[in-house]
């Protein structure tokens, strides 16, 4: 008992008790402290770094892409629409397993391979935590599909987009054209600003108005500042700055003139432009065979796209614009007129046309188209009336080639108009310098023979022989032909480029010329005015698509269809006041008189008989520095 | 009349058999603990509701938990001291064979074996140990002269190493340690030498770099390195810490607001109802709620350090001071470990964090602690 009372001393075993325990509660005092500090360190000292962090995890800015500006024709009806599209889109920092994930979208939705190609190469080019489209235009049914399984597919979102829409489909591919998905090349030529104006935004223009009016259709980018969880789900906007929407385009078009024109042309290839003569304002602009420009907003399809791009009719190629073809005889109008101004011929010069010609001191027999010649007192109005070859060979020859150029270049031939389209083609008319430049030859008089005549170099685009024919129409004054009337509401004046400087008893006769072609008793065009209650004034062509050998026949029914000749036509009315001016063209038509100018007749029809619905007749303006009188 | 008289002095001849005893200590109830306990378990309760945002069934399993683990320690409060110390040793033993069989059977998950199943019912022997520890250590020196001789201590050592061991090989080297703790803790307080003490210490520090470099698993290693470094691996084994931070850093003084807290409710902050819940309180409530939880907690460790003090054998003593401190490590290396300052280590906050498990261990041990509470007072001579 003693010794366990030895070794058992209560008092003892309670006191060291107590002076650990003393240092022990020392100790957690101390460490309690340190947790104490560690709040405010973190919630007082650094609090407002930690609340922006915990900001910067749950705020995300994003763009909010501007509405595209929309595109009416000249009575307000809608040419080019934005219409809502839900697009199946997906944050790849959001997703686990991709593979997966695509797996299973493919079991909600329908997904083909392309879709998951084009969104792979998607995903090689996006920016962080951007949304990456896998799926456009999802059904009410897909999108339900995917709503109830989001919770199975973090990242995955669908997205409602406005998407362009072309009502009219293929009516004004070729005018308005359309928008697609930027392209790796455009994002690596954007600037700076283009990158930060094009955030959120999916589409450019991409051919036609949509591309050359692309600055003024998109618009301005907003942002907004989302409150999203970390499955990165947008929960709520917490602030916005709202988009401008783009401006909205009026053009010069006529929605019914230009179904008519195109209705008149049929099947057949070819391209049909109507000028307002007093503004130069394109009304009609038509270029067939066309395509629905709808495949290509959201990214065609590859059978679509070979479908067009195989098609011997080449659908994609923009005739009217891009087209270039000898205009033949349709610019002897012009010439005689040059001819006039320059002395070269007057009112009473007559030649003897025995159905062919022949230089001095050159035994090369050029024929006229009429085999038996027009007669021995041809006159420029008969000249004209009846086409008469040998008239203007004898002109050409007498003239020079420089003047020819000269007048050529003053009507809008051989350079680009400057209509508000891009890539336009400039056409040729040949001078002196350019065979000198372009072919390492001097200039022969039997150039000019070919010039004068639209054959040989020269080409021009249908475009080009509208604003020539326009030209013409209103005695001189050249306006830059122009697509658009108004930008949002705001009316852009027209501009005149050039002046034609002449006496008005030489349009008098041109005039008359023309008017002989539709109305005179062997005049080529007579199908072009053809029970209308005004007057027609125009001019037939037939463009040589093969060359023929020198006093070679040749038999129009042996050659295959694409070798015959192009048709032409160009034409303007009423006589009186010229109000509108057309050209024609129909590819492998033949005859300009007999295919081309019943197209021309249909458009003047169209576009005169309506009541109270004439041109606007707006103050021109001129900005060419060099132009010369101003028409009121 | 005198069957009346009989009956009208019954009461006081009642009185007389009897001496007072009060209601709490004839229950074995420790009423400010127990007042602590509740206000703690509420506010935990609330703390989840907001953590687990929406979805409820969590805050309700978790209140069955509490209603089972306040019970369990009103049962357990109710078992006599001498009891436990003599059982200790079986109960010590006991765990060991099932943490030697959790080796050889046990299930698990992420690559450790925690867990045994026995019957569709699942639990964790490492559980056992966090009381059977301290408990056998305590029992043992209570039979010892103290301050321990240098073989009580290797005894002592030995009994705590063995589970230590085994729960390393798990592997659980969090659970280890706190084990380890609440053993060396009784160790300490029974008066283990200050000479020990800085011995071990100083053997700790020799033995740090190759522990560093052989002992530990490369998950280990990256969890003390983010420590240091917690930017280097943002979106990896850093995530959780800087996101927790945020979380308490933004709450700022006064908090979002409950239920306002962008960081847990919007699910940036991982593991927001289980080990990371601090960052939700503090995230939501500020400075002022994580100080008034730290109240709390202060308040029943006092509480657990005055019983400890009262105990009136050794036994109770050092069970009680163990008990208590382990408690406080629990809730230092958790927040410690959430607000960035230890390593990664997946210890719950007692009573807060979601999790039956570890509910259960917690108030058994408060039981106990109320047992010895209560215990009643011997005459010594």
């Amino acid at each position: 008992m003693a010794h366990d009372l030895h070794l058992k001393d209560p008092m003892t075993e309670q006191r060291l008790f107590r002076n650990r325990m003393l240092v022990a509660i020392a100790v957690v005092v101390l460490m309690l402290g340190v947790l104490v500090a560690r709040f405010y360190h973190l919630q007082v000292v650094n609090y407002d770094s930690y609340r922006t962090q915990s900001d910067k995890n749950r705020i995300q800015v994003r763009p909010v892409a501007p509405t595209r500006g929309l595109i009416y024709d000249r009575n307000g009806e809608l040419l080019a629409d934005n219409r809502p599209s839900y697009t199946l889109a997906i944050v790849r920092e959001r997703v686990r397993d991709l593979d997966a994930t695509l797996e299973l979208i493919g079991r909600l939705v329908r997904l083909d391979d392309s879709d998951v190609e084009k969104f792979r190469q998607r995903m090689q080019r996006r920016r962080p935590f951007e949304p990456v489209p896998l799926r456009f235009r999802l059904s009410e049914d897909e999108i339900a599909r995917i709503s109830v399984n989001e919770f199975r597919l973090p990242g995955v979102s669908v997205e409602a987009e406005l998407v362009r829409y072309y009502p009219r489909t293929d009516l004004f591919a070729h005018s308005v054209g359309y928008v697609g998905r930027i392209s790796d090349r455009e994002l690596a030529n954007f600037s700076e600003e283009d990158v930060r104006r094009y955030r959120g935004t999916q589409s450019i223009g991409k051919v036609g108005l949509e591309r050359s009016y692309e600055d003024l259709l998109l618009g301005e980018v907003g942002y907004e500042n989302v409150e999203t969880n970390a499955r990165g789900r947008v929960l709520r906007v917490l602030e916005r700055q709202d988009p401008k929407p783009g401006a909205a385009l009026t053009l010069h078009l006529d929605s019914r003139l230009q179904k008519v024109a195109s209705d008149a042309l049929g099947d057949r290839r070819g391209a049909v432009v109507a000028i307002d003569v007093k503004t130069g304002g394109v009304l009609a602009f038509v270029s067939k065979p066309s395509f629905d420009p709808n495949l290509f907003v959201t990214g065609i399809s590859f059978n679509d796209y070979r479908a067009l791009s195989d098609s011997l009719d080449v659908p994609l190629f923009n005739r009217a614009l891009q087209g270039q073809y000898p205009p033949g005889s349709t610019l002897k109008p012009m010439m005689g007129l040059g001819g006039l101004a320059a002395g070269i011929i007057n009112a009473e010069t007559r030649i003897k046309d025995p159905g062919f010609y022949r230089l001095p001191n050159d035994p090369r027999i050029y024929r006229d188209w009429k085999r038996w010649g027009h007669g021995d007192k041809v006159d420029l109005v008969q000249a004209l009336a009846e086409s008469c070859d040998v008239y203007f060979w004898d002109m050409a020859y007498r003239w020079n080639i420089d003047g020819m150029h000269d007048i050529a270049a003053r009507f809008g031939l051989g350079e680009k108009t400057g209509i508000d389209l891009p890539v336009e083609r400039a056409g040729l008319f040949p001078s002196r310098e350019w065979k000198r430049g372009a072919r390492g030859l001097p200039w022969f008089p039997g150039d000019s023979l070919n010039a004068v005549l639209g054959q040989g170099f020269v080409l021009a685009t249908p475009l080009q022989l509208a604003v020539m024919t326009a030209t013409i129409a209103s005695r001189g004054t050249h306006y830059r032909p122009q697509m658009v009337k108004a930008v949002d509401g705001v009316v852009l004046p027209p501009e005149v480029l050039h002046h034609v400087e002449a006496r008005p008893e030489h349009w008098d006769l041109v005039f008359k010329g023309m008017e002989a072609v539709v109305y005179s008793v062997r005049g080529t065009g007579k199908k072009a005015g053809a029970g209308l209650d005004f007057r027609v004034a125009g001019k037939s062509g037939t463009a040589q698509v093969v060359g023929i050998a020198q006093g070679e026949r040749y038999d129009s029914e042996a050659l295959k269809e694409r070798h015959r000749d192009h048709a032409l036509f160009i034409a303007f009315a009423p006589v009186e006041d010229p109000q509108i001016a057309v050209s024609v063209l129909v590819e492998n038509g033949e005859g300009g008189g007999k295919v081309a100018a019943p197209v021309a007749r249909e458009v003047f029809f169209d576009w005169l008989s309506r009541p109270g619905e004439k041109s606007a007749g707006l103050p021109p303006v001129t900005v060419d520095s060099e132009g010369g009188r101003l028409r009121g | 009349m005198a069957r009346r008289d009989y009956m009208h002095r019954l009461p006081d001849s009642q009185g007389g058999l009897s001496r007072p005893v009060s209601l709490s200590r004839r229950w074995h109830i420790d009423v400010p603990l127990l007042v602590l306990l509740m206000v703690l378990a509420s506010v935990g309760l609330g703390v989840l509701y907001s953590a687990a945002a929406g979805e409820v069934h969590y805050v309700k399993r978790q209140a069955v938990f509490m209603a089972l683990a306040f019970v369990g320690m009103f049962v357990i409060a109710q078992i006599p001291l001498d009891v436990y110390r003599r059982w200790s040793p079986w109960a010590y033993l006991g765990g060991c064979g099932l943490l030697v069989a959790v080796l050889f059977f046990g299930a698990g998950a992420k690559g450790a074996q925690r867990w045994l199943e026995l019957g569709g019912f699942r639990f964790q022997p490492s559980e056992i140990m966090k009381l059977a520890v301290p408990m056998s250590v305590a029992a043992f020196l209570h039979k010892r002269s103290l301050p321990p001789t240098f073989a009580t201590v290797v005894g002592a050592l030995a009994i705590v190493a063995v589970p230590a061991a085994l729960i390393v090989r798990q592997p659980d080297l969090g659970t280890s340690i706190l084990i380890a703790a609440s053993g060396l803790f009784a160790l300490y307080l029974a008066g283990l030498s200050w000479r020990m003490i800085g011995g071990a210490a100083v053997a700790m520090l020799v033995a740090a770099w190759p522990i560093w470099q052989w002992g530990l698993r490369d998950y280990q290693r990256q969890r003390i390195l983010t420590l240091f470094n917690p930017d280097a691996d943002r979106l990896g084994a850093g995530w959780n810490i800087f996101q927790s931070k945020a979380a308490i850093g933004s709450g700022g003084l006064l908090g979002k607001g409950y239920m306002q807290g962008t960081q847990s409710q919007l699910d940036f902050l991982p593991e927001s109802h289980t080990d990371f819940i601090i960052a939700v309180l503090s995230e939501e409530w500020g400075m002022r709620g994580a100080l008034l939880l730290l109240l709390l907690y202060v308040l029943i460790i006092a509480r657990g350090i005055y019983i400890s003090f009262m105990a009136q054998q050794v036994f109770g003593r050092l069970l009680a001071g163990s008990i208590t401190l382990t408690f406080f490590v629990y809730v230092f290396v958790n927040i410690g470990m959430v607000t960035g300052l230890l390593p990664v280590v997946g210890v719950p906050l007692p009573m807060v964090s979601y999790g039956g498990t570890s509910l259960i261990t917690l108030m058994a041990g408060f039981g106990i602690l109320m047992a010895i509470g209560t215990e009643r007072r011997r005459v010594t001579f």
